[in-house]
């Protein structure tokens, strides 16, 4: 069976309040699920639903041939967790309390131990075994929640902003972790920083205001920004007026715009339905004799795509 | 049933990992002797028995077993490890049991450490130890009944000192129900049976009859059906305020 997790028509209302409101998908094994989605779009609803913590108020989820509605604790032991934060027990060290959740997760003996052994190698946490997790670095605290999430092996990984907080070094250490285990497992995590969704998964989906709202390759999300395929360039302050006016009568442009920004003074060339128009725009050029200072294609960024799909809905 | 064994280690190591479950058994013990020898007139009555110790555990519970189970809920929806532990693979049942079975196991612990009063009275005198044990069973059956109350109302409520309070209120009022103060003021319009119905919800009837040296089946089933309907009603109220 290749779908491990299938999420069928999951809807939570608290109240008045509609946080997921019929979400499907499902994931398979091999695959990278990030969600995105600004704050309160019902990301860590979905999770906890998935997860069993809390019980759809309609629709279900079937993990690994479980139904989440019906055997919870099916589901819950085909599944490692990471809730938001990185909760763990703050008296307990890192030992006990991994020793704990082996014991919990039904080891025994030296199969515990050895469990327990491997998760604290994965994350290293060799130097902080015996420190109450309450004195922790944030960056060890969330190791010790991956390490809790990843002990059993399981073959579903969920992960609420499993790099939230962490400095660049940690972030890049949790990123290479999950890509590591990523080839046997179904992984959601959650996010919100655009680039870990190109860096680590394979697949992206939009959440706001409780509904999907695209799904897709992050490639192929990015090619739905109205920056896929634009040029960026750079003119002599001369001659923009006129290349403007130029540019603007090719036949794929859609429109020309001046902007300033980070990299500094430039104009944009947007193209219709995000053809390629490089070949056209270099022609141009040529032809009039304008020397570009720069001159660059833009992929279009997960940026645009998430603004332009969560501000219009 | 085995992941309520771990509960319930992972619950009671947790007390003695910070410095509450000795600043309690200290406190416990010597509140127990204040009441025992100065306000129980312990030597002054003359008599080998535990009476002035035992009468003041219903009133010492009713102060230090909140500070017991107001965390047991309360603290895991306000760390947000109650998300942790209820994804888990074990069940609620086991989950609610686990914590209360430490937390009645701890309390046992705490009573158990008043051994020097048994020692001393049978030093000066020859006390029914019949007595003295059925009162040591009845005290720690009531501690129970006070811990599941306790662990109830801490599901309701992220803050501790919350928990706390309302737990020491509902515990006040299972204490005095059977006291004469509350029994008086039905005394002399209701009838008796609204009269013994309202004493035989109180932990102190239940825990007098049974300090006189008889376990009685009825007590015993009192206090056992006081836990089991508090942990039942405590599943429910973990279920419905796990999110907020």
């Amino acid at each position: 069976m290749s779908e491990m997790i299938e999420v069928r028509h999951l809807a939570k209302h608290f109240g008045p309040i509609v946080a997921v409101d019929d979400v499907s998908f499902s994931v398979g094994r091999g695959e990278v699920l990030g969600f995105l989605g600004p704050n309160g779009a019902g990301k860590s609803t979905t999770m906890k639903m998935i997860t069993g913590f809390l019980a759809p108020s309609s629709g279900t989820a079937v993990v690994c041939g479980a139904d989440v509605t019906r055997d919870a604790i099916a589901v819950k032991r085909k599944i490692g967790y990471l809730p938001e934060g990185a909760p763990a027990y703050p008296d307990m060290t890192p030992a006990g309390f991994l020793d704990f959740i082996a014991h919990i997760r039904g080891f025994t003996g030296a199969e515990a131990r050895k469990r327990v052994a491997l998760a604290i190698e994965r994350v290293a946490l060799g130097e902080v075994l015996f420190q109450p997790i309450d004195t922790l670095s944030k960056g060890f605290k969330r190791r010790v929640g991956i390490a809790q999430a990843l002990l059993h092996d399981p073959e579903v990984l969920i992960m609420d902003e499993p790099t939230d907080g962490l400095d660049p070094n940690q972030k890049h250490e949790v990123r290479r972790l999950i890509a590591a285990m990523a080839p046997d497992k179904a992984i959601i995590i959650s996010t919100h920083i655009l680039e870990e969704v190109d860096a680590v998964c394979s697949r992206a989906m939009i959440i706001a205001h409780g509904k999907l709202l695209a799904d897709g390759t992050p490639g192929a999300l990015e090619a739905r920004s109205r920056h896929h395929n634009a040029v960026r360039l750079v003119l002599p302050a001369a001659d923009e007026a006129a290349a403007i006016a130029a540019l603007a009568q090719l036949a794929d442009v859609a429109a020309v715009e001046p902007v300033d920004d980070g990299e500094g003074h430039a104009l944009i060339v947007f193209p219709r339905e995000r053809r390629s128009i490089i070949g056209a725009v270099t022609d141009l050029l040529r032809n009039r004799h304008w020397e570009a200072q720069a001159l660059r294609v833009e992929r279009g960024s997960l940026d645009d795509v998430f603004r332009q799909i969560t501000m219009t809905h | 049933m085995r992941s309520i064994g771990t509960i319930f280690r992972r619950e009671l190591a947790s007390y003695f990992a910070t410095p509450l479950a000795y600043i309690f058994i200290v406190i416990f013990l010597v509140m127990a002797g204040i009441l025992t020898f100065f306000v129980g007139n312990f030597f002054e009555r003359g008599q080998a028995d535990l009476q002035a110790f035992f009468t003041f555990h219903p009133w010492l519970y009713l102060v230090l077993i909140p500070a017991l189970s107001m965390r047991l809920w309360a603290e895991e929806r306000k760390s947000g490890t109650i998300e942790l532990f209820l994804t888990l693979p074990v069940s609620m049942m086991a989950a609610v049991l686990g914590k209360f079975l430490a937390a009645w196991a701890f309390a046992g612990i705490a009573l158990a450490l008043t051994f020097p009063f048994w020692i001393t009275v049978n030093y000066l005198g020859n006390p029914d130890n019949g007595v003295i044990l059925a009162s040591y069973v009845g005290s720690f059956l009531m501690a129970g009944a006070f811990l599941a109350v306790g662990a109830c109302l801490s599901a309701l409520t992220k803050n501790q000192v919350i928990a706390f309070v309302i737990t020491a209120a509902a515990s006040f009022l299972f204490t005095v129900s059977g006291s004469p103060i509350v029994l008086g003021l039905f005394q002399s319009w209701a009838p008796d049976s609204v009269l013994s119905t309202v004493s035989s919800f109180s932990f102190l009837t239940h825990f007098t009859a049974i300090t006189r040296g008889v376990i009685d089946a009825r007590d015993a089933v009192y206090f056992l059906s006081v836990i089991g309907a508090f942990l039942l009603a405590n599943a429910v109220l973990v279920d419905l305020k796990k999110a907020d």
